[in-house]
C-alpha cells in the first residue's frame, strides 16, 4: 500500500447528526482507476471535497504524493497535483473555452502577477491549452463563450481544464453526469487511456462505465465503505447487492 | 462586429473629450474647459474603481477614501510649501512641495499602503459585508479628516496657487486639461494592458467563479488584494488632480457621497468596459450642468436613469451602444 499516490485513513466528517464520512480508508495507486460508487446521499461528493481540501475533515489523515496534506488548503492541494472536476460543471461562463483552459495553464506555469504581457498572445499558454482542447475534441469551440456551448461540451471542457493542470491524480466527480449514451461512451474510451497518465478516483453513477473502467471499486453507503475490490468481487458481494445494486439489479 | 462597434464608440468618446475643450478654447469659454477637466478627472477615478468593481466584481463603496487621500496629499504638501513650514524637522527634514510629480508619488504610496490594510481586511468578506466594511473604513478616514484641525478640519484646505508641472503653465485651463487628459489616457492604457494580462485573466476569473479558481490552484484573495491596491492608487491620482483643479480639498472628497458618485460613473458608463467610466463621468457632468442649471432636483432624473441602467442595461451606456461582448 505504500506505493499509493493518494491514501485516506479513517477520514471522518460529521454534519450535525449526519455522519457524511465514517472512518473512510481507501487509496489510489499509480495507473489505476478506482471507482467510488454508492446510492445518492452516500457521501461521495463530500468525500471528494475533503480530498480536494474544500471541506475540512473532523479526523483522519489524507496523504498525497508522500506527504500528509491535512493542513493544506484547496489551492495548495491543486498545486501539488490533485485535479478535480465538478459534478455540476463549474466554469468561467464569460471566458472563451480557450481562456478557461489557459487559466489552468497559468496556475501550472506560475507568474500570475505578470501584468504587461497580453495573455492571448502568449504561446506558452495558448499552445498547451489548445493541445488539451484537441485531446477532448473541443478545439473547434475554442473561441466560443463557455456559457454558449452545450452541456456535453461543458463536461468535456471540465476534463480539458483538469488535464491542463498536468496532475498527479484526478478526482472526477461524475464526469458522465447528464451526458447522452454517445458522449458517455466516448468519455469512457478517453478515461480508459487516461489512467496511464495519472490515476483516477472516479465517482460515477453510470454503472456500465464503472464496470468497463474500474480496476477497483469501493462502495460507500451512509458514509461508510462497505466493500472494496475488483469488479467481479464487488458484483459478487452480498452486502453490496443488498445495500446498493440490489435496488435495480 | 461588436468588438469593432465598441472600438468606434471608444474613439468617439476620446475624440469628444479632446474636441470639446478645444472648441471652448476657440469660443473663449474657460468654464467648459474646466467641466471637461472635471470629466477627465472623474473618469480617472472611475477607471480605478472599475478595475475592482467591473473586472474584479468587488463592489467597493469606499473609494472616496483613496480619492480624498490623493486630494489631501496635494493639499497638505502644498500648504506646507506655501507657508514655508517643513512637515517635520527631526530626525530629518521633510519639506512640502508644489511639484505635482512629487505630490503624485506621495499620493500613490499613501493610497497603496492604506489600500493594502483596508483590502487585507475587507477582502476576507464578500457581498454586502464587503460593501459595508469598505464604507466603514472610508467613513473612519472621513471623520478623521474632519476632526484633524491642523489641516482645516471640516473647513478643508485651500491651495492658493495650483501646483506646478515642469514645462507646463498649470494655471492655464487648457494646459491643465491636457495634463489631466494625458494622465487619464495613461491610466486607461495601463488598465487595458492589465486586464489582458495573466493577472487580468485571473482577476476576471475570480469574479466569475472563485470555486473554479481555487480548484485550478489560484488563490483569489491575493489577486484581489493586488487589484484593490492598484485600483486605489489610480483613484488617488485622480484625487490629487481634483484638489488641484479646485485648488481646494475638504472632507467632502472623502465622504460616502463621493464614493457613490464614483460608483455612478462606472455603473452609468458600463461596468467592466474600458471606456465606461469616461462615458459615465461625461454623462454625469453634462446632466449636472444642463439640468442642474434649471432644476434644483436634477439628481432625480439621474436616479431614474441609474435605475433603468441597472434594470435593463447592465453594460451601461457603452453596453447599450456597443452591444454585448462575445467573451471577455
Amino acid at each position: 500500500m505504500s506505493d499509493a499516490i493518494l491514501s485516506l485513513s479513517n477520514v471522518t466528517k460529521q454534519f450535525g447528526s449526519l455522519l457524511a464520512s465514517d472512518n473512510v480508508t481507501l487509496d489510489l495507486r499509480p495507473g489505476e482507476i478506482h471507482a467510488l460508487i454508492g446510492p445518492n446521499g452516500a457521501g461521495k461528493s463530500t468525500l471528494i471535497k475533503q480530498i480536494a481540501g474544500e471541506i475540512k475533515s473532523d479526523s483522519g489523515d489524507i496523504h498525497f504524493d508522500g506527504q500528509n496534506i491535512n493542513g493544506f488548503d484547496a489551492v495548495a492541494r491543486s498545486r501539488m497535483g490533485l485535479a478535480r472536476t465538478f459534478q455540476v460543471s463549474s466554469l468561467m461562463p464569460e471566458f472563451s473555452v480557450l481562456q478557461n483552459v489557459m487559466l489552468a495553464r497559468q496556475s501550472v506555469s506560475g507568474q500570475i502577477f505578470r501584468i504587461f504581457k497580453p495573455v492571448l498572445g502568449d504561446k506558452s499558454l495558448v499552445e498547451p491549452a489548445m493541445a488539451q482542447l484537441e485531446r477532448v475534441g473541443l478545439a473547434d469551440r475554442a473561441q466560443m463563450r463557455a456559457a454558449d456551448i452545450s452541456h456535453g461540451e461543458r463536461r468535456q471542457l471540465e476534463m480539458a481544464v483538469a488535464l491542463a493542470l498536468e496532475p498527479k491524480a484526478f478526482l472526477l466527480d461524475e464526469p458522465m453526469a447528464g451526458m447522452g449514451p454517445e458522449g458517455s461512451k466516448r468519455l469512457t474510451g478517453f478515461l480508459d487511456g487516461l489512467r496511464s497518465q495519472a490515476p483516477i478516483l472516479l465517482v460515477e453513477h453510470d454503472m456500465d462505465a464503472v464496470f468497463a473502467l474500474a480496476d477497483r471499486i469501493s462502495v460507500l453507503v451512509y458514509g461508510r465503505i462497505i466493500a472494496t475490490g475488483t469488479v467481479d468481487e464487488i458484483r459478487g458481494n452480498d452486502d453490496v447487492k443488498r445495500a446498493y445494486l440490489g435496488e435495480d439489479a | 462586429m461588436t468588438m469593432n462597434r465598441e472600438f468606434l464608440i471608444n474613439t468617439i468618446l476620446a475624440f469628444a473629450l479632446v474636441a470639446v475643450p478645444l472648441i471652448a478654447l476657440g469660443m473663449d469659454e474657460p468654464f467648459i474647459i474646466t467641466l471637461a477637466t472635471k470629466v477627465a478627472i472623474f473618469a480617472m477615478a472611475g477607471v480605478g474603481l472599475n478595475l475592482v468593481l467591473g473586472y474584479g466584481g468587488l463592489v467597493s463603496f469606499g473609494h472616496a477614501a483613496f480619492f480624498g487621500i490623493g486630494g489631501y496629499a496635494a493639499g497638505i504638501l502644498a500648504s506646507h510649501a506655501l507657508n514655508y513650514e517643513p512637515i517635520m524637522e527631526s530626525p530629518f527634514l521633510i519639506e512640502g512641495t508644489t511639484q505635482m510629480i512629487v505630490i503624485w508619488i506621495v499620493a500613490l504610496i499613501a493610497s497603496a499602503l492604506i489600500a493594502l490594510v483596508i483590502g487585507a481586511i475587507t477582502l476576507r468578506t464578500s457581498g454586502v459585508y464587503f460593501i459595508m466594511i469598505t464604507l466603514a473604513f472610508a467613513q473612519m478616514i472621513y471623520y478623521f479628516a474632519i476632526s484633524w484641525p491642523a489641516y482645516g478640519g471640516e473647513d478643508g484646505l485651500s491651495i492658493y496657487v495650483r501646483n506646478g508641472f515642469p514645462g507646463i503653465n498649470t494655471l492655464d485651463p487648457i494646459s491643465f486639461f491636457a495634463l489631466c487628459a494625458v494622465m487619464l489616457a495613461i491610466t486607461m492604457v495601463f488598465s487595458a494592458v492589465l486586464i489582458r494580462s495573466r493577472f487580468g485573466l485571473a482577476l476576471q476569473g475570480a469574479r466569475q467563479n472563485p470555486q473554479r479558481m481555487t480548484a485550478v490552484g489560484i488563490a483569489p484573495f491575493r489577486i484581489r488584494l493586488v487589484a484593490f491596491v492598484i485600483s486605489a492608487m489610480i483613484t488617488a491620482l485622480a484625487g490629487a488632480l481634483y484638489a488641484d483643479l479646485n485648488r481646494f480639498v475638504s472632507p467632502t472628497m472623502l465622504s460616502w457621497h463621493m464614493s457613490g458618485e464614483i460608483m455612478v460613473f462606472v455603473i452609468l458608463g458600463g461596468v467592466g468596459r474600458l471606456f465606461g467610466p469616461l462615458a459615465g463621468a461625461a454623462l454625469y457632468i453634462i446632466l449636472e450642468h444642463l439640468l442642474g442649471g434649471v432644476w434644483e432636483f436634477w439628481q432625480l432624473p439621474l436616479g431614474v436613469l441609474l435605475l433603468l441602467v441597472v434594470l435593463f442595461a447592465r453594460g451601461g451606456l457603452v453596453g447599450v451602444l456597443a452591444g454585448e461582448r462575445k467573451h471577455v
